[in-house]
């Protein structure tokens, strides 16, 4: 008898401390190991973008100078603003210190003294054509390259959601008239029209984000659309719509918290192509533009330098695929989390 | 059955109407219009002899002095008896300097798909028999690794070990035939053109492998579970049978249509790899094209390709719906 009773009082309990959609969500996406250090992978990159400043540049983090204490990576000070920290450095008198970031290059400081020397003490990635730190140019590129997948992918989101929340909540001639919009963009040669446009327009990190986003929303918009389809034949909906629910709000309190779980996995995704949209086109040239570092540019000098600069080939090569894959598997992780049926299906 | 195929033909116009305009509008309110450039580029005038009435002489050669919707009026009424005007750079017909890149980019893309398919039918077919099992890990890791590599990172690497570099000399990394391969017999030719398109192909194959595999592993696995299947089982068929026989032909159908949406990736993918091979094909030309601004050529590619593109799409529905009796004409949307 009273095993029954604990045993009540027990399911009560579980009942109560029930887990939240996206408690449980994570809680299969823990079980998958490798999806796991891609995340990791991916933490560890933003953190490299973050605090790229911090870990690659020509300004000392600390400074004791005249008994006087500078921060020059955060601060802009008067007195230094032509000021060589290398040369200060030299001089140091007795009891002042300087502390530089652990990669003592800048991304665009060029020394043409070494141009294209390979990985050595000084330069442990190498140096570039105009003798850059290949080093310091990944990890300020890991800012740049995140920064556009983002908000590349989030701009895709906001245009696919709206477009698809649209179509399907509306159906009928919008729905087409908006079916049809898709068509046109799944035909396009993508990439081919991102060139078209970067090539007329000046090219600019902004710009990049906003040509990769335009073109990118296909995905999102279709799979919302579907889901909407499909919920708004459920009767909540149409009792959200009888309460007197604006259409607005509707789709976006019933609607869309439905879609929002496959939505984000098709963005991981997202973030994945749109990083590699981003180098590739860097590599020929139409992405980001000089002198700012980016992992496709320097992969590009490659090209030209085939015959030795393996470091040029090697390290960006490395970094994008690193990114790529991370967010591929967190993506796949995730999806695997959210629909555990379809576990190792792939793609 | 054809008021189906009437349906889906009337669809198409709208589509490549949209097609058109868009095209048609990012390139043209684009800053820096093909005069000013043709006049730069022009052969040696300095830039103060370039008077207004030279400007204005050039836009009127071109079509661009009048407003923007009746440029577009004469270019569609052009485009639908397949004249796609001039290139700017060198005065000859577009639909000309198409016709001879075409057939080099299709036979890349047709060699890619096929050998795509090839290998990734039997892997997906042997790891969904395997599933969960070690060959099966190993072969969705190896995939994956793939999968993530960039293209364009791939064809450097490769040129850097097999095409010259320091390493081995193995293939050539220009072109697509040999000098003076013009008078080789056929087969020699031939040869010489699979000995260029090597390294080229191979970028732009690998990538798609993980894909479609993982597809077909998918879609066996789904058949796999079919009570059919059971039957064929248990009336004591050998599993070769089942597989082979059985299940596979099943399983085929969902990869046979996604042939359609490899092919815009492939135009896009040839942009890359045709313009690092320097191959002549309808990548580069448009590579070129983006360069030189020239208006003509870039939305020549886009409406063909975007129309091949729709081409195809129709084609595999169409397909699958003689292939799967269970899909009626209508009830598909």
């Amino acid at each position: 008898m009273n095993v029954q009773v604990a045993d009540g009082a027990q399911a009560l309990e579980g009942y109560q401390k029930s887990r939240g959609y996206w408690a449980t969500v994570w809680m299969e996406f823990k079980k998958d190991r490798v999806a796991l250090a891609a995340l990791g992978v991916i933490l560890l990159l933003f953190f490299v973008a973050v605090f790229d400043d911090f870990i690659a540049g020509s300004k000392p983090l600390v400074l004791k100078l005249d008994g006087k204490i500078y921060f020059p990576v955060l601060f802009e000070y008067k007195e230094f603003i032509d000021t060589d920290f290398k040369e200060v450095s030299e001089n140091l008198k007795k009891g002042d210190f300087i502390l530089f970031p652990p990669v003592k290059y800048s991304p665009t400081e060029y020394d043409l003294l070494s141009v294209l020397s390979p990985p050595s003490k000084t330069h442990l990635f190498g140096t570039d054509d105009r003798g850059r730190d290949v080093l310091s140019r990944m990890i300020h590129g890991t800012r740049i390259s995140l920064s556009i997948g983002f908000i590349a992918v989030g701009i895709a989101i906001v245009i696919g959601a709206s477009l698809g929340a649209i179509a399907g909540y509306y159906g009928g001639a919008v729905d087409f008239i908006i079916s049809r919009f898709f068509e046109v963009m799944i035909t396009f040669p993508v990439f081919f029209l991102i060139l078209t446009i970067l090539a007329f327009r000046n090219p600019s990190i902004y710009n990049i984000m906003i040509v990769i986003g335009v073109t990118s929303w296909t995905g999102v918009a279709r799979l919302v659309r579907g889901e909407f389809l499909r919920l708004r034949k459920y009767d909540y909906i149409e009792a959200a719509i009888a309460l007197g629910s604006r259409d607005l709000r509707v789709m976006l309190r019933h609607m869309l918290p439905n879609a929002l779980a496959p939505v984000l996995v098709t963005a991981t995704f997202g973030i994945a192509g749109a990083v590699l949209v981003e180098s590739a086109l860097s590599f020929l040239g139409f992405g980001v533009p000089p002198p700012d570092p980016s992992w496709g540019e320097v992969l590009s000098q490659s090209e030209r330098y085939v015959d030795f600069a393996w470091w040029l080939v090697l390290f960006p090569g490395a970094a994008i695929f690193m990114t790529v894959t991370a967010f591929n598997l967190v993506g796949e992780g995730f999806r695997d989390a959210i629909d555990p049926k379809r576990k190792g299906r792939g793609f | 059955m054809r008021t189906y195929i009437i349906k889906r033909l009337l669809l198409l116009i709208p589509t490549l109407f949209g097609i058109t305009l868009i095209t048609f509008f990012v390139v043209q309110l684009a800053p820096g219009n093909p005069v000013s450039r043709k006049l730069q580029v022009g052969e040696g005038i300095k830039a103060e002899t370039i008077t207004q009435d030279i400007v204005e002489q050039t836009k009127k050669l071109y079509g661009l002095d009048k407003p923007i919707y009746v440029r577009y009026w004469i270019w569609v009424k052009q485009i639908a008896t397949l004249n796609f005007g001039r290139s700017y750079t060198d005065h000859r017909l577009v639909i000309q300097k198409i016709e001879e890149k075409l057939p080099i980019t299709l036979a890349l893309n047709i060699i890619s798909i096929f050998l795509v398919y090839t290998i990734s039918i039997p892997l997906g077919v042997y790891s969904a028999v395997k599933q969960g099992g070690v060959q099966d890990r190993v072969i969705t890791f190896f995939l994956f690794v793939l999968y993530s590599i960039p293209s364009f990172w791939l064809a450097v690497v490769l040129i850097y070990f097999l095409g010259g570099g320091e390493f081995w000399d193995v293939f050539p990394i220009y072109g697509i035939l040999s000098p003076g391969a013009e008078n080789f017999p056929f087969y020699k030719k031939a040869l010489d053109f699979l000995w260029h398109i090597t390294l080229p192909v191979i970028c732009l194959t690998y990538g798609d492998l993980a894909y479609l595999s993982r597809y077909q592993r998918g879609s066996l696995l789904e058949v796999l579970n079919e009570d059919f299947l059971r039957t064929a089982r248990a009336k004591g068929l050998p599993e070769s049978k089942v597989i082979f026989k059985h299940a596979l032909r099943n399983a085929l159908i969902p990869i046979v249509t996604i042939i359609a949406s490899i092919l815009p990736a492939a135009i896009g993918g040839s942009v890359i790899i045709e313009s690092i091979f320097s191959i002549p094909g309808i990548g580069k030309l448009g590579f070129d094209a983006v360069l030189s601004r020239d208006y003509p050529v870039i939305m020549a590619i886009a409406t063909i390709s975007a129309f091949l593109t729709l081409a195809g799409i129709l084609i595999s529905d169409l397909v699958y719906v003689l292939v799967d009796p269970r899909i009626s004409f209508e009830g598909r949307k």
